[in-house]
Formats: C-alpha cells, sequence, structure tokens
C-alpha cells in the first residue's frame, strides 16, 4: 500500500483522519499516486492538481524522503520506500503569506 | 413563526445566523469550511433549505459545497469550471492579451424555480450554470464570447462576474456585472449578450462613455419592477427604468457615491440602500462615520442612517455581496464588514444593532426569511 500524507486543510475537506493508504497497480509515479487518491477522494480533483493539464498547483508541494519531489516529472519513478510503503508520499501546502 | 438565517462569507469561514421574527436574538453556527475564503452562500428560492457556498484557497482552488437542511451538514459537489472551446485571450493590466485562467467562484445564483440549477459568476470572467445541484458546471460562452471579450480588462479585484440577476417575470432574462467590463444582458436564458451600458459615465477609461469598460460594483432590482435596476458603479449610483437601455446618475446628495453594495426594500421597490465609501483610494467611510443612506425615492433623495452604528474611528469597508435583505413585514437590512462585524435592522434601516462583532473580514451576507 502507498501512503500519503495530506495538509490538515484537504484532509478535512476530504473527511480523513490521519493517512490515506491506497491501492496502485502499475508504476509507483507522481502521476499515477495522485490518480488513484483522486478517484478514491473524488473531492480532491482540482485541489492538488489543476482539473485539465494536471499540473501542480502553485502553492502546493510533493515531499518523500527527505527529496522536494514537486519539480521531478509526474511519470518518473518514486523512491522504493513509498512504493514500498515504508515511507510516506507528502503533499503539502507551501508556506506562504508571511 | 417565522425567521430569518443569514448566510455570512468570510475570509476564513462560513457562518450561519439565525433568528426569530423578532431578530434580537441570534444563533451563530460555523465556522464551516474554517480557514477557507467563502466568497458567497447563497439559498435556493424554491427550496430554503438547499445551499451553495463558494469555498476557496490560494492553496487548493475552488470548491463549491451544497447543503440540503439549511447549512447543518454539507457536502463538497462538482469544482470543474472549464472554460468552452479555446479560451482565448482578455487584456491584462499593462493592455497585453491575456489567457482566460479560471480562479475563483466569485457568486452564485440559485435559479427562482429549481433547486438544482444554480449560476456561478467567475474569475476569470465568465458565467456558469449546473442543473443538477452543482455535480456538473457547463459554460454559458456567449457571453465571454461576445465580441468585446477580448478588449475586457480586470479591476483591482481581478476580472470577476459578481452580480447575476435573474428577471422574475421576463422568461431567460438574465443581468450579469463583470469588473471592469459593466452590465450585460441576455433574453434568451444566456445563450447571446449584448452589453447595456448606456448612459454611464467613467472617467478611469480612454472614451469614458463607451460600450464596454466600466467598473461596475453591483445592481440590483426589486422582483416587482424587474425593469427598473439600480447600479453601485466604481463612482456614481444610478438607475435605469428601461432594463439597463440607459442609465441615469441619481448620486444626488450622497457625501460620496463611491461604493460597493446596493440593495432594495423587500416590500418598497423604490426604496434603495448604498454605504458611500470615500474614495477608490480609502476604502473606508467618510470621516470614519459609519453610514448606510436610504432613498425612499428611487434614488437622488437620500438620507444618512446612522442609529446604532459606529459614528467615530470606523474604517472598516462594506463589499459587494454583504448586504441583504429580508421579506420579514418589517423589512431587516443586514451587512457585514471588512472588519469582521455584521449589522442588522428590523425596521428598515431605522435602527441598528451588531450581530457580530469579531469574524474574519465579511465577503457576503445572504439574508433567508424562513416560515
Amino acid at each position: 500500500m502507498i501512503r500519503v500524507v495530506l495538509p490538515a486543510h484537504l484532509r478535512s475537506l476530504a473527511r480523513i483522519d490521519g493517512e490515506v493508504a491506497l491501492e496502485v497497480t502499475g508504476p509507483v509515479t507522481q502521476a499515477t499516486v495522485l490518480d488513484s487518491l483522486e478517484a478514491a477522494y473524488p473531492v480532491l480533483c482540482g485541489t492538488i492538481r489543476e482539473q485539465q493539464t494536471k499540473q501542480r498547483r502553485a502553492f502546493i508541494r510533493f515531499f518523500a524522503c527527505q527529496q522536494d519531489l514537486s519539480h521531478e516529472p509526474p511519470d518518473a519513478p518514486l523512491p522504493e520506500q513509498v512504493a514500498a510503503g515504508t515511507e510516506p508520499y507528502l503533499v503539502v501546502g507551501a508556506m506562504a503569506g508571511g | 413563526m417565522t425567521g430569518v438565517r443569514l448566510l455570512v462569507g468570510t475570509r476564513k469561514g462560513a457562518f450561519v445566523l439565525t433568528a426569530d421574527g423578532s431578530r434580537r436574538e441570534w444563533q451563530v453556527s460555523g465556522p464551516h469550511f474554517g480557514g477557507w475564503e467563502i466568497y458567497h452562500v447563497k439559498g435556493s428560492p424554491a427550496d430554503p433549505d438547499r445551499l451553495y457556498a463558494a469555498q476557496h484557497t490560494g492553496w487548493s482552488g475552488q470548491v463549491i459545497q451544497r447543503s440540503d437542511d439549511g447549512g447543518v451538514t454539507w457536502n463538497p459537489v462538482g469544482n470543474h469550471f472549464g472554460y468552452e472551446g479555446v479560451p482565448g485571450t482578455h487584456q491584462w493590466y499593462d493592455g497585453t492579451p491575456h489567457p482566460w485562467e479560471f480562479e475563483r467562484v466569485w457568486h452564485l445564483e440559485p435559479s427562482l424555480d429549481d433547486p438544482d440549477t444554480v449560476y456561478a459568476g467567475v474569475e476569470d470572467a465568465g458565467l456558469f450554470k449546473t442543473t443538477d445541484g452543482g455535480q456538473h458546471w457547463q459554460e454559458l460562452p456567449g457571453l465571454r464570447g461576445h465580441r468585446s471579450g477580448s478588449e475586457w480588462q480586470p479591476g483591482a479585484g481581478g476580472m470577476c462576474l459578481h452580480t447575476i440577476v435573474l428577471d422574475p417575470v421576463t422568461s431567460g432574462r438574465i443581468y450579469t456585472a463583470i469588473s471592469a467590463a459593466g452590465v450585460f444582458r441576455s433574453d434568451d436564458d444566456g445563450a447571446t449578450w449584448r452589453p447595456v451600458n448606456r448612459g454611464l459615465h467613467s472617467e478611469g477609461i480612454p472614451e469614458p462613455e463607451a460600450e464596454v469598460g466600466h467598473c461596475v460594483h453591483r445592481i440590483a432590482m426589486h422582483p416587482s419592477r424587474p425593469d427598473v435596476l439600480y447600479m453601485q458603479k466604481h463612482w456614481d449610483v444610478m438607475r435605469s427604468d428601461d432594463a439597463g437601455e440607459s442609465w441615469r446618475e441619481v448620486s444626488g446628495n450622497l457625501p460620496t457615491d463611491f461604493g460597493f453594495p446596493i440593495d432594495v426594500h423587500a416590500h418598497e421597490p423604490a426604496t434603495i440602500y448604498v454605504v458611500p465609501i470615500t474614495s477608490d483610494a480609502l476604502h473606508f467611510p467618510p470621516d470614519g462615520q459609519l453610514r448606510v443612506y436610504r432613498s425612499r425615492t428611487g434614488g437622488d433623495d437620500w438620507e444618512p442612517l446612522t442609529h446604532g452604528l459606529p459614528q467615530q474611528h470606523c474604517y472598516v469597508n462594506v463589499l459587494r455581496d454583504a448586504m441583504s435583505v429580508d421579506s420579514l413585514e418589517e423589512c431587516g437590512v443586514y451587512f457585514g464588514t471588512t472588519g469582521g462585524q455584521v449589522y442588522g435592522s428590523a425596521d428598515a434601516g431605522d435602527t441598528w444593532l451588531p450581530i457580530m462583532h469579531d469574524l474574519p473580514a465579511v465577503l457576503s451576507v445572504e439574508a433567508q426569511t424562513i416560515a
């Protein structure tokens, strides 16, 4: 299972307590993880990625294994620890606003 | 016993305030959607327990919430607002072409007779419609596709479609107002549109009496006289007696004719309310005195309403969607401020009481009269 941690405002929106556990078939990439997340929680569509372009929203960041993956290609494989479920994939609301 | 429900949108959540017909004691529910900007919450005239809320943050974009029980519980519905076809461009602040980009929903206007049908005014200016209770939203592209669309420019608050007025008598007639393009009217339920801005005069644009380009802040109508429209423009309070075909200024003796909201008494179609604001640079009331002005003659002749409102050291603003009226026998008038106060009058504006002191900045207030 892939573990995903969402920022508080999205957990509240999707009525999620704690981490999300997702089944992802095929390669584990940012795109496939987010596709699975949105399929499980349709209310999150458009809140992390733009609805049509699937581009990351400007003030959302993606971290895993102490790395900032925000600018990595969406189809690049995620770290093995994320694929194995030993490390979570973090969706983070960027610090903004002063 | 009848009562009133106020739907209050703020910078950090929505609040639902309820009172019985005396409108003295208010119950507070909220914040709903804490931390999110709630630009507008509005109920269906056909089913007052059906509410829609426009929820937004810069982090995570737009969400639409729906309640079927008067705001006790809420569920998110569809939030995809995709422009029809190739979006094209409008003008940016510097006059260069800028692609149409969806930013947020400013205003939700439920149909007069179907709780599942709602119109949404969005930034960048466009009009959307749902007929399935908010699950899916389709653009009515005739508005944005008007030949003038590529010339529209944003106002200081963005290029927003902020006002939607549905004519209760003439089938298919809809008015929208866009900052800074002006008023547009459709007579075919939103398929085609034309600007109706004749008589407007705006000093801040190259051609002061242009067909399009005016910064209209708000328009209002009384349902018994749908051909009479009232407008608060960037500067000037205006009136049309012919469904927008022509406008004349009715600022009269107002201390300043800059402001944002305008509304009409529930039972007196010629009684209107505005909140004069010092200027476009000074978004607070003149002399630090918060005053609603009422005209009982459809404009020109105005009286200040001050009893119960702060008359010194008050430097708040009242935004365009932040005033509303109820339809109890003695008309109630309500408004919210950028300082987080909500004021109410149970006697058509003669006296005011603060309902809430310390909310986040108020973006919108809608009053519902509940049986």
